[in-house]
């Protein structure tokens, strides 16, 4: 698949309209009832996936990148590690102007950045080791339709998050739909209390249930590389490492069983 | 009038005699001398067990931090706007630098596991009885400034929760009367947290208090070789000498516990490598989430705690209301370890022979330092707060009930001689 380099621009458009048409397009809810455990989804990253993380890094740079950078990893280092080759990196991750020695940051201006969201979109060099895995995974499957926010869009994992769903073009939209729970209040009175129950697709998206949770799981398990990128290397040679400590112990502990024969 | 002429003594003593290089050199520097009397002539029970590895095993996660140190300060910037990316380039960029980093992250964890072992051995067997008080109060004092140590070097990385670890210890002095708040001023070098306070932690991190670190270990070695090793039994081996005037029950401490600690350093590593290479972040109780984010003043993390080995005492701090009356208990919990061989009025050293009031009461003090531990990561709730004081409540009985459980205590027979079955 070839990406778009400004495929952001599109998907900002999306948001925006997402935002206005939401309210509407909330009274005709129908569509599949899910979610209502969401609390419990997993990411089940998995490191040593590579296509996933080519898939992933593909999706970062076409979705993400327009306004998040990964400002602590390097191009090349992406390449390398990611067994992408040069021409495919320049030709469709970089975008232009930057070089593959160059740091990943995202061409958006961080001062316009801060003035249209609000808050600068932050690095996301480490948001998996910060966040959790799970926390990402649940966060870009929970937006939903929220007229009362200015973006248009709300999610259960981050409420009242600043950025847009920007995601809502591929997963389509959702509304949250709440139940009336009675809670003990002061006093020991009964008091009606709104919690969430399940989300209603209320629009597809280009992609398939699967096939967004596919983007998903991709996307967080690439977020997840970057955050500790020598992983890979560290878990390959790491059995090798404790092989040679197990003989050597072993060797040592022969040793000591020789020594400590006079001992009576 | 004394000889000193090497030339002159080696003609009138014919040990002396010998030549070569080696010989010179002993001439010289009493090298040979220094090993005789301090590991092949030294002599130590031959009862040790398991227990008795964690004493070389912390001067060797000491070792490595100071080597990993070492070449982590060669990239590290010890300044506010930079520390947090160098960090990031020595995991990211430095050739091999994820390894060092997470040597030292992790060995900074394992050097306080192997230090708490190391303790709890001492409290098992008495190890800080008569004659061997001054041993364990330099060892007191070699782990208050291993804690100074792992808290700087908590800050350095400059995350969110080392910013605002820094300010909860900080604000610690002050609870002092009346020089307080001056006095946090004058560490901090700031008004707040800043760069100053960060590149003055760096100072004491990497030099003041690893000389010092190095100068109280010599002691504390020193102070163990002139006394000796204390054993599983609580018996001195130097009470039943030979007739060469050896210890009966001793064995030299080399080669039969070098070998012994080199499997011990064998098993040591490989514990060690298997969280260095698959867990270094612990589930977060070695490297914690809310560290990965920089430094934000203005963003307090929802949930400050220390790192694994300071919430006992955190818990305490935290168990009262009052900050002043908390950090009073935090001060006190550290004083009662360092005066324990005060307090101990057992005839007996050894838990072996101890009665079950000492054993329960050893029991109570570990289950309310675990209990605190666990508390100390928790967020501050009702029951929380109610489990901690009951805990401290258990650490401080644990101690100041001592001289009394101590002495009424039903004690067993000790043997004459230590109990050890060859294999």
């Amino acid at each position: 698949m070839r990406i778009n380099r400004r495929s952001w621009v599109p998907v900002l458009l999306a948001a925006a309209l997402v935002g206005v048409s939401g309210a509407a397009a909330a009274a005709a809810a129908e569509g599949p009832a899910y979610g209502s455990n969401w609390q419990h989804w997993q990411a089940h990253a998995t490191v040593s996936d590579l296509p996933s993380l080519q898939r992933g890094a593909r999706d970062f740079a076409g979705y993400c990148l327009g306004c998040h950078s990964l400002r602590y990893e390097r191009w090349s280092r992406l390449g390398r590690d990611l067994k992408i080759p040069k021409d495919v990196l320049v030709q469709d991750l970089i975008p232009p102007g930057q070089k593959p020695a160059d740091y990943i940051t995202s061409p958006m201006p961080a001062q316009d950045a801060a003035k249209w969201f609000g808050k600068a979109p932050p690095d996301l060099s480490l948001i998996a080791r910060y966040r959790g895995t799970n926390y990402l995974y649940r966060y870009l499957k929970t937006f939903y339709v929220d007229s009362a926010r200015a973006s248009g869009a709300n999610n259960l994992q981050f409420p009242s998050v600043s950025m847009p769903d920007v995601v809502s073009p591929l997963e389509g939209l959702k509304i949250a739909v709440y139940k009336t729970v009675q809670v003990p209040g002061p006093g020991g009175k009964p008091v009606s209390h709104q919690v969430f129950a399940h989300f209603q697709q209320i629009a597809p998206g280009r992609m398939t249930p699967q096939q967004y949770d596919q983007f998903v799981h991709d996307t967080v398990n690439f977020l997840d590389y970057v955050s500790d990128p020598a992983r890979v290397e560290r878990h390959r040679l790491g059995v090798w490492v404790i092989l040679f400590l197990l003989a050597f112990t072993w060797l040592a502990w022969l040793l000591k069983r020789e020594y400590w024969k006079d001992v009576r | 009038m004394a000889v000193t002429d090497p030339a002159r003594l080696r003609a009138a003593d014919p040990a002396r005699a010998k030549k070569g290089l080696w010989a010179w050199i002993n001439e010289r520097l009493p090298v040979d001398e220094f090993f005789r009397h301090e590991l092949t002539e030294y002599f130590a029970p031959k009862n040790f067990n398991i227990w008795y590895f964690f004493g070389s095993l912390a001067l060797l996660v000491l070792v490595m931090q100071i080597l990993t140190g070492i070449f982590l300060t060669m990239y590290y910037h010890p300044t506010a706007s930079g520390a947090y990316a160098s960090v990031q380039f020595i995991m990211r960029e430095v050739s091999w630098g994820w390894l060092i980093r997470y040597m030292h992250s992790t060995g900074a964890s394992f050097f306080f596991i192997v230090v708490y072992l190391h303790m709890f051995r001492g409290l098992l067997y008495g190890s800080y009885r008569r004659p061997r008080e001054l041993l364990w109060v330099i060892g007191m004092v070699v782990y208050l400034a291993l804690m100074a140590e792992a808290f700087m070097g908590y800050v350095l990385p400059w995350g969110n929760m080392s910013y605002w670890g820094a300010q909860v210890i900080i604000n610690l002095f002050g609870t002092i009367p009346a020089i307080g708040p001056a006095l946090t001023q004058w560490i901090r070098g700031d008004y707040g947290i800043s760069g100053a306070t960060l590149n003055r932690l760096f100072a004491f991190h990497v030099a003041a208090v690893p000389i010092v670190l190095l100068l109280l270990v010599g002691l504390h070695l020193v102070a163990l070789h002139r006394v000796g090793s204390n054993n599983p039994d609580g018996i001195e081996i130097k009470d039943h000498p030979g007739p060469d005037g050896k210890p009966l029950d001793g064995i030299p401490f080399h080669p039969y516990y070098t070998v012994k600690d080199v499997m011990g350093v064998g098993a040591f590593f490989v514990l060690f490598a298997l969280v260095v290479f698959y867990f270094p972040t612990f589930h977060g109780l070695f490297l914690e989430p809310a560290n990965f984010t920089r430094a934000n003043p203005l963003s307090t993390p929802p949930d400050i705690h220390p790192v694994w080995y300071f919430t006992p005492y955190y818990a305490i701090l935290r168990a009262v209301p009052s900050k002043g009356l908390g950090a009073l208990l935090l001060l006190m919990a550290l004083v009662s370890l360092v005066l324990l061989p005060w307090l101990d009025r057992s005839p007996v050293k050894s838990i072996r022979y101890k009665g079950w009031i000492s054993r329960v009461a050893l029991g109570v003090f570990v289950v309310s330092f675990v209990g605190l531990g666990y508390l100390g990561m928790q967020p501050v709730e009702p029951v929380y707060v109610l489990l901690a004081r009951i805990f401290a409540v258990g650490y401080f009985a644990f101690f100041w009930l001592m001289p009394f459980y101590s002495r009424i205590d039903r004690v067993k027979p000790v043997p004459e001689r230590v109990v050890y079955h060859a294999h």
